[in-house]
């Protein structure tokens, strides 16, 4: 009992990240109906750019733990999102009426430059962080297992549900949100009733991006140990969870990355920790087959 | 034009601040590795190189843009026959290029490794190109075939010629089991879910240590033999070697030649068989079923049954060429077949212009063969791999040669 509640925390905590990380994925898909292959490694990005600020918050202007990760989280989001913004300037923009294979090679292209620019800027090795802060709330101890719930974790937590928040009440209530609902409905629609579609799909990029920037963050913060590579495999996981939920839906990006998370935990607990990646991508297949329009996505209706 | 030249210079400036900022954390500060953890450095010069890097190419770009504004097309597609003749052509000019003189060992062996990629392409080809099915794990099938030539010749001691067939057959059947499920899903998902496949069976080689050796690999794997002429150094007891029935000196160019003209039958048995196969109904229901699934099924095509046949009979040619690969290396382990390999070979598809046999070829001397001369720029190869498939991507979105040419056209049609 002990033991699954503590699995159910961790895998939480990680289902926290993929959810983020899918809500990109979920919102470029809706709008643009591709896949942004890049997206994987603009997480990796995020976390690359948060290493470096945390670093630099706290050793070159000597500034305290909590204002750090203030002043980290803000680079994070602004920076990474400003990395999605132009990678959808430069190389999907100009593929907008292309064949439709043609910006997922792009895409496929610019994640390999990015983790190779990444691997030669600054080193292929695996960067190690020492824990930021230790320690936390022991929620049960039955003797011979403590279930405890850290700090870091509260904290991902805590920042997952205030960026669901914002991030919900900027779709649902604002300009900008109705704006990007009604081109995921009908782009030429949209742009005929004035709405600036090539805008849109900007602001969709830096949001997605933005969010996993913070996912980097998460990530960086929470195992302490990232390299160029890490976007590929959370790339698919999370997009993974994106299907899960139901590819375009909001909620359900959310809710297929705390499953995926949740899967994950268990499925390294319980069973091999080796074949967790097989697990993951079974349920991928799985669901698709089953339930192709996952678990909150409406089925599309085919017309001629 | 003032007001044109203001907007580029504007635009170049904001291109230049955003390439900045975006290379500040990245560029700019180095993560050093130290004995106690990580220590930043700066190099904040390299900052202002990226920002005027980026701002002179949008000024460059911008410009180029204005004179070349108002001008036609670029050049219309080459005629059919012209390409017929190329293609005729490099297959000749493959067939002697181990004879000619500057031809040595190392440009053949690296002339195998772009053929096996073109046949890879070839076979990517049939799934992607023609049945419109966008696969990213060919690599899966590609590894099926190179594990079972090297587990059967290791197990059962078959030979070479025995296991190519029953690796091919191993594989197209991987691709019936694996394609079953996923056949039945829309055009990008199908994408995921076979990329998803790939992984799986790269973790479970991985994994499976008793079978497949787990990331060490299987090594020593049975060289093959012309018709039972072996190509060792000391023939093994009872055979003769190559070079002695021959009445040849014994040289170790010998297998790596005969390793070269076995990839290109193969490579051109694939090419073959595309060819013939479009004009058969089978070919035709693929290309049908690229270009309207919805006519299609109500026409009577069963989607399943036929794409289903395209996946199998790509994972055949993988599974062949799989097993070449097996042979050529006699070494296999798990690395070889990572998702980078398949992003590769998809690339080498798309870039050749989907469906073309000669713009795969191109595509894979450009991607595969170029990054091979380069050899000593290790670092920045991926680099300009990656840069090189989005460059190609924006400026021939459809690719380099592509002559989607459809098979019958009604005559009032445009």
């Amino acid at each position: 009992m002990e033991y699954f509640l503590q699995q159910l925390i961790n895998g939480l905590t990680l289902g926290a990240i993929y959810g983020l990380v899918a809500l990109g994925y979920t919102m470029v898909y809706g709008v643009l109906g591709m896949i942004n292959f890049a997206h994987g490694t603009i997480y990796m990005v995020g976390a690359f750019i948060s290493l470096i600020t945390f670093l630099a918050a706290t050793t070159v202007l000597g500034t305290s733990v909590p204002l750090a990760l203030v002043l980290t989280l803000f680079a994070a989001m602004g920076l990474t999102a400003l990395w999605g913004w132009s990678v959808e300037r430069v190389a999907y923009r100009p593929l907008r009426a292309a064949p439709r294979l043609a910006p997922l090679i792009s895409a496929i292209g610019v994640s390999i430059v990015l983790q190779n620019f990444v691997a030669q800027a600054q080193g292929a090795r695996a960067k190690p962080l020492p824990p930021v802060f230790r320690g936390g709330v022991t929620l049960m101890d039955s003797g011979d297992f403590v279930v405890s719930l850290s700090w870091m974790q509260m904290v991902i937590m805590a920042l997952t549900l205030g960026l669901m928040a914002a991030f919900t009440w900027v779709i649902t209530r604002t300009a900008l949100g109705r704006a990007q609902r009604a081109c995921e409905q009908d782009m030429k629609m949209a742009s005929l009733l004035g709405i600036d579609v090539d805008r849109v799909i900007s602001t969709t990029f830096v949001i997605g991006a933005g969010l996993a920037g913070v996912a980097g963050m998460m990530v960086t913060l929470y195992y302490g140990v990232i390299d160029f590579y890490i976007g590929f495999l959370a790339g698919i996981k999370a997009f993974t969870a994106a299907v899960l939920g139901g590819i375009g839906s909001l909620p359900g990006a959310m809710l297929g990355g705390l499953l995926i998370g949740l899967i994950e935990a268990f499925w390294s607990a319980y069973f091999s920790i080796e074949y967790k990646d097989v697990a993951t991508f079974s349920i991928l297949v799985a669901v698709l087959v089953f339930r192709p329009t996952g678990l909150l996505g409406q089925p599309d209706v085919e017309k001629i | 034009m003032g007001g044109k030249a203001r907007a580029l210079a504007v635009d170049a400036a904001l291109g230049g601040l955003v390439a900045a900022a975006m290379a500040l954390p990245m560029l700019g500060v180095r993560l050093e590795d130290g004995a106690t953890g990580l220590s930043l450095g700066g190099r904040f010069d390299w900052v202002l190189w990226a920002a005027g890097i980026v701002a002179g190419g949008r000024l460059l770009i911008g410009a180029l843009r204005l004179t070349l504004a108002g001008r036609g097309p670029s050049l219309p597609a080459p005629p059919r026959a012209l390409i017929t003749y190329v293609g005729w052509a490099m297959v000749a000019f493959a067939l002697i290029l181990p004879f000619l003189p500057f031809a040595g060992r190392n440009m053949v062996d690296k002339a195998t490794l772009v053929l096996i990629y073109v046949m890879l392409g070839w076979g990517l080809n049939i799934v992607v190109g023609l049945a419109g099915l966008l696969d990213l794990g060919f690599v899966a099938f590609y590894a099926v075939g190179a594990y079972s030539y090297a587990l059967l010749s290791q197990t059962f001691g078959l030979s070479f010629w025995l296991c190519l067939p029953l690796a091919g057959m191993l594989a197209a059947g991987f691709g019936l089991v694996l394609g079953f499920p996923v056949l039945r899903l829309r055009g990008d998902y199908i994408a995921i879910v076979t990329m998803g496949l790939g992984e799986i069976i790269r973790v479970v080689l991985q994994n499976w240590q008793d079978v497949t050796g787990g990331p060490n690999g299987i090594s020593g794997i049975e060289r093959p033999s012309f018709f039972g002429l072996s190509f060792k150094m000391v023939p093994p007891e009872g055979s003769r070697g190559f070079a002695e029935f021959f009445g040849l000196d014994y040289s170790a160019d010998h297998r790596v030649i005969f390793l070269y003209f076995l990839i290109l039958a193969l490579a051109l048995l694939t090419n073959l068989f595309t060819l013939r196969i479009r004009r058969l109904p089978v070919g035709r229901a693929w290309e049908a079923l690229r270009e309207d699934e919805i006519a299609c099924r109500s026409l009577g095509i069963n989607p399943t049954t036929v794409k289903l046949s395209a996946f199998a009979t790509g994972a055949m040619f993988a599974g062949f060429a799989g097993s070449f690969f097996a042979t050529r290396q006699g070494f296999i382990s798990p690395e070889s077949f990572t998702f980078h390999e398949s992003a590769v070979i998809l690339a080498i598809v798309v870039l050749g212009g989907m469906g073309s046999q000669i713009g795969i070829v191109l595509a894979a001397l450009l991607l595969v063969g170029l990054p091979e001369w380069f050899r000593e720029l290790q670092q920045f190869r991926m680099l300009a791999f990656g840069g090189a498939m989005v460059l190609i991507m924006l400026w021939k979105p459809s690719g380099l040669l592509s002559t989607r040419e459809p098979a019958i056209r009604l005559k009032d049609a445009p």
